[in-house]
C-alpha cells in the first residue's frame, strides 16, 4: 500500500472532468496568480537568490547521499533527548505505529497541525477506521475535512473554492457556528474557524505533526507554519506524534539559514513565515511530555534508486511549482489523484509508486520550464518528466503500440536524406488535394483520429506546393 | 567561417519561407550559407516523448551532417534546445558537445556571433512577440529578438500580457490532453487578439501553428509570422 499518491484515473480523464467547471478554473486563475506575483516580489529583493537555491540543491544532494548514516545521527541524536524513534517502510505501516500510539494513550479524538506526510499515508482515514476521530487545525485543511473533500494544493489545500464556497461549508458544517449571520468576508470566516478549534485545542491530549525539517546532528524537528495553530498543536498536548519522510533531513542546525530564506518566499511569498517551531525530544515541564517521531519510506528509498529522479527527494514542498504551471492553473490539484499535485507530484507520485495511471502523469506537462525556473532547491521538473517518459516507453517495449510504430517509422525515414527526401515529398503531394477541402483560409478544420485532437480546437495548416529543399536545389542548381 | 543552415523539418515541409528568409538575412549580411542536404529532423520530438532510442539515430546523422561547419544556425529555438541541452545528455561524448556548442538559434548568432541588431529591415505593422518556452527558459535569448525587431524600420511592437505564459502546444501534449492544450490555448490567443496588432511573430514555428489555428479558429485576423521573416522584409 502505498496511500494517497496512487491516482486512480488516467490523467487526460481526470483533467477533462475539472475542466469542465468554471468556476474552479476562475478559483485557480486568481489564487494562482495572486501567489506567482507575490512570489516573484519577494524573490526579487533577494540579491543571491540564485547562489541560495545552489546551496539549497547541494544541501539536500550530500544529504541524500548520506541518507543512511544521517538517518541514524537523527535517530540516536532524538533519541538521547527523550523522543522515540519508530521506522515505518510504507503508508500502512506508519499509519499502524500512529494508531496504536494513540490507541496506548487512551484518547479518541487527536489535533492536527497541516502535514503533507500524514495527507501522503491516509492518516485521517486510517485513524477513523479504530475510532480515533483527527481534527485538521489548519484553516484550509479543515475547510476541506469539513467539505469531506481532498486537498488539491500542497500549501492552499482549499484552493479551489472562493470565499463564498467556504461560507456555504462552515454553516452547514460547523455546529458552533451562527448559520444566518455568518459572511463571505475572510475575517468572519477566521473567527469562525478560530472559535470552532480553540476548545480542541485546550483538551486534547495528544497532537499529531509532520515537518519541514529534522537536524541529524541535534535530533531537532521543525515546522514553520503562518497561522500559529501548529505552535498550539506542538506545545499544549501531552503526547506528540510527529510523521516525518525520511527525505526531510538536514545535517546541521546551520543548514536551516538557507532554507528558511528559500521556503517562505517560495511557498508563501512571505520574506518570513510567522511562526517557525523547533523542538528536539522533550524538554522536562515544558510542552509535549511524550514524544513520538514515525520516519517514513513509502517509496522514497526506491526513487532514490533512480540516479536522474532521485533530485525529486530535494522538494521542501513548497508548492511554487504549482503555482506558476500552465496546466496545473487549468486543471487543479485533483486531476493529479495524488496528494502531490502538480509539476513535483507529476515526478514525485509515479516514482513513489509506479502502478497503473500514475504511469499517464509525466505526460501532464507541456515541458515548458515554468517549474524549474520556480523551484527553490532547483528540481529539474522537466528533464525528470522526459526521463520518467523514456523509463515509460522501454518498459513498455515488445507490448504492441500505435505510438510507437509511429515514432520507429518516422525516426527510420528521417535517418536517411533519401527517404526524408522521398517523404517530404509525398507529403506535399498527398495534401495537394486537401487544398481545395482548405478553401480559401488555406487550414484544415477537421482530420481524422489521432490528429481530430488538433483540429478539436485548432485549425491545421496545409504544407505550401514546395519544400525548403526543393526551392534550395532549384536555386543552386547550376 | 562556413556557416550551415539547420533549416528544421517542421520548416522544411512547411514553412520554406522561414528557411530562406534566414538565407536572405544572413547574405544581405555578406555571408554565405550553405544547406547540407543529409540534414533532417533533430529528433526533439522522440525524445520528448520518451523514444530515446528512436532519437539516437537522428542525433547521430545530425553530428555527421554538421561537423564540418564553424556555425550551425537554425530558425527554431527548440529545435536549438534540443541539440545545445539535450543532446550531450542523450548521447555523452565530444562530438556531440562540439557540435551542440555551435548550434546557434538565429537571434542568438546575430546578436552574440556577428553582433548585429539591425539588419536593414523594414515592416510597417504592428507587431507582437510572444517568447516561446524553450528560447525563453532552456536557451534564456532574454531581449535579442526583442532588439533585432526594435531595429527594423516602421515596426511597431506592442507587448503581449502573459507573454512568458506556454501557448499549451507542448508537442505530443496537444494531442494527448486536448483540452488543456486547448484552455491555455483560449488564453494566449486572447491575449494575442487584445494587442490590437496584425502580425504575431515567435521564434519557433510549431507553437506559432498552434497559436495560429486557434486565431484561424476563432477568425481572428491577426496573422503569425517567424520573426526571421521580418528581418528578411525590406
Amino acid at each position: 500500500m502505498s496511500g494517497n499518491v496512487v491516482t486512480r484515473l488516467p490523467f487526460p480523464v481526470a483533467a477533462r472532468r475539472e475542466l469542465g467547471d468554471e468556476q474552479l478554473r476562475r478559483n485557480l486563475r486568481k489564487a494562482t496568480h495572486t501567489i506567482r506575483d507575490k512570489r516573484l516580489r519577494v524573490v526579487g529583493e533577494v540579491p543571491d537568490w540564485e547562489p541560495l537555491r545552489v546551496a539549497g540543491a547541494a544541501i539536500k544532494d550530500d544529504v541524500l547521499a548520506r541518507l543512511p548514516d544521517l538517518l541514524e545521527q537523527f535517530e540516536a541524536a532524538a533519541t538521547a533527548a527523550g523522543a522515540t524513534v519508530h521506522w515505518a517502510r510504507d503508508a500502512e505501516e506508519a499509519c499502524a505505529v500512529v494508531a496504536a500510539l494513540v490507541q496506548a494513550t487512551g484518547t479518541a479524538e487527536v489535533v492536527k497541525v497541516k502535514s503533507m506526510a500524514t495527507q501522503e499515508i491516509g492518516l485521517n482515514e486510517a485513524l477513523e477506521a479504530v475510532g480515533i476521530h483527527a481534527v485538521e487545525t489548519d484553516l484550509a485543511e479543515l475547510i476541506v475535512q469539513l467539505a469531506e473533500d481532498t486537498p488539491s494544493h500542497i500549501l492552499v489545500p482549499a484552493i479551489h473554492y472562493n470565499r463564498t464556497q467556504i461560507r456555504d461549508i462552515f454553516a452547514s458544517k460547523m455546529a458552533d457556528v451562527d448559520a444566518t449571520t455568518l459572511t463571505d468576508d475572510p475575517p468572519a470566516l477566521a473567527e469562525a474557524a478560530r472559535r470552532h478549534l480553540r476548545s480542541r485545542f485546550l483538551s486534547t491530549k495528544v497532537g499529531i505533526s509532520g515537518a519541514n525539517f529534522a537536524i541529524a546532528s541535534t535530533g531537532t524537528l521543525a515546522v514553520v507554519e503562518s497561522e500559529g495553530n501548529g505552535r498550539m498543536c506542538l506545545t499544549l498536548p501531552e503526547t506528540l506524534i510527529s510523521v516525518v519522510g525520511i527525505e526531510k533531513l538536514l545535517p546541521t542546525f546551520a543548514d536551516l539559514e538557507v532554507f528558511l530564506q528559500l521556503l517562505p518566499r517560495s511557498s508563501t511569498g512571505e520574506r518570513m513565515n510567522p511562526y517557525t517551531s523547533l523542538w528536539t525530544g522533550v524538554t522536562p515541564g515544558d510542552g509535549p511530555q511524550t514524544v513520538h517521531i514515525v520516519l517514513v519510506d513509502n517509496g522514497r528509498t526506491d526513487t532514490l534508486a533512480d540516479p536522474v529522479g532521485r533530485q525529486a527527494l530535494r522538494c521542501i514542498r513548497c508548492s511554487a511549482c504549482l503555482n506558476v504551471c500552465p496546466v496545473y492553473e487549468r486543471v487543479g490539484g485533483h486531476a493529479y489523484g495524488s496528494v502531490y499535485p502538480g509539476p513535483i507530484g507529476a515526478i514525485l507520485s509515479p516514482q513513489m509508486s509506479g502502478e497503473g495511471a500514475n504511469r499517464t502523469l509525466p505526460y501532464a506537462s507541456t515541458l515548458c520550464g515554468a517549474c524549474f525556473d520556480a523551484c527553490p532547491v532547483r528540481i529539474d521538473i522537466p528533464q525528470v518528466l522526459v526521463h520518467l517518459r523514456q523509463s515509460g516507453v522501454d518498459a513498455a517495449r515488445g507490448r504492441p503500440s500505435a505510438e510507437r510504430t509511429a515514432m520507429r517509422t518516422m525516426s527510420y525515414v528521417m535517418r536517411d536524406r533519401r527517404r526524408y527526401a522521398a517523404a517530404l515529398r509525398a507529403a506535399r503531394r498527398g495534401a495537394a488535394p486537401l487544398r481545395m477541402v482548405a478553401g480559401r483560409r488555406g487550414a484544415l478544420r477537421r482530420l481524422p483520429w489521432p490528429l481530430s485532437a488538433w483540429t478539436s480546437v485548432r485549425d491545421a495548416p496545409l504544407p505550401p506546393k514546395q519544400t525548403f529543399r526543393e526551392w534550395w536545389a532549384r536555386e543552386h542548381s547550376s | 567561417m562556413r556557416i550551415a543552415l539547420f533549416v528544421t523539418c517542421v520548416n522544411d515541409l512547411m514553412f520554406p519561407d522561414t528557411g530562406k528568409a534566414v538565407v536572405t538575412v544572413l547574405e544581405r549580411l555578406g555571408h554565405q550559407v550553405e544547406f547540407p542536404l543529409a540534414q533532417s529532423c533533430c529528433g526533439q520530438m522522440h525524445a520528448n516523448s520518451g523514444y530515446r532510442e528512436e532519437a539516437l539515430p537522428l542525433v547521430a546523422n545530425f553530428v555527421k551532417t554538421f561537423s564540418a561547419y564553424d556555425a550551425i544556425v537554425a530558425p527554431s529555438a527548440s529545435c536549438v534546445a534540443m541539440v545545445r541541452e539535450s543532446y550531450p545528455r542523450l548521447a555523452p561524448s565530444p562530438s556531440v558537445s562540439a557540435v551542440a556548442e555551435r548550434t546557434y538559434e538565429l537571434s542568438e548568432f546575430l546578436v552574440d556571433e556577428l553582433g548585429v541588431t539591425d539588419v536593414g529591415a523594414r515592416f510597417p505593422h504592428r507587431v507582437t512577440y510572444h517568447p516561446t518556452c524553450h528560447g525563453l527558459r532552456m536557451l534564456r535569448l532574454g531581449d535579442r529578438p526583442r532588439r533585432l525587431l526594435e531595429a527594423v524600420e516602421g515596426l511597431s511592437l506592442t507587448p503581449l500580457s502573459g507573454a512568458e505564459e506556454c501557448c499549451g502546444f507542448g508537442g505530443t501534449f496537444a494531442l494527448k490532453n486536448p483540452g488543456v492544450s486547448g484552455a491555455m490555448l483560449a488564453d494566449k490567443c486572447a491575449a494575442v487578439v487584445a494587442t490590437s496588432a496584425e502580425y504575431l511573430a515567435a521564434a519557433d514555428n510549431s507553437c506559432l501553428t498552434h497559436i495560429g489555428g486557434g486565431l484561424s479558429r476563432g477568425s481572428s485576423p491577426v496573422k503569425p509570422i517567424h520573426y526571421a521573416q521580418i528581418l528578411a522584409s525590406r
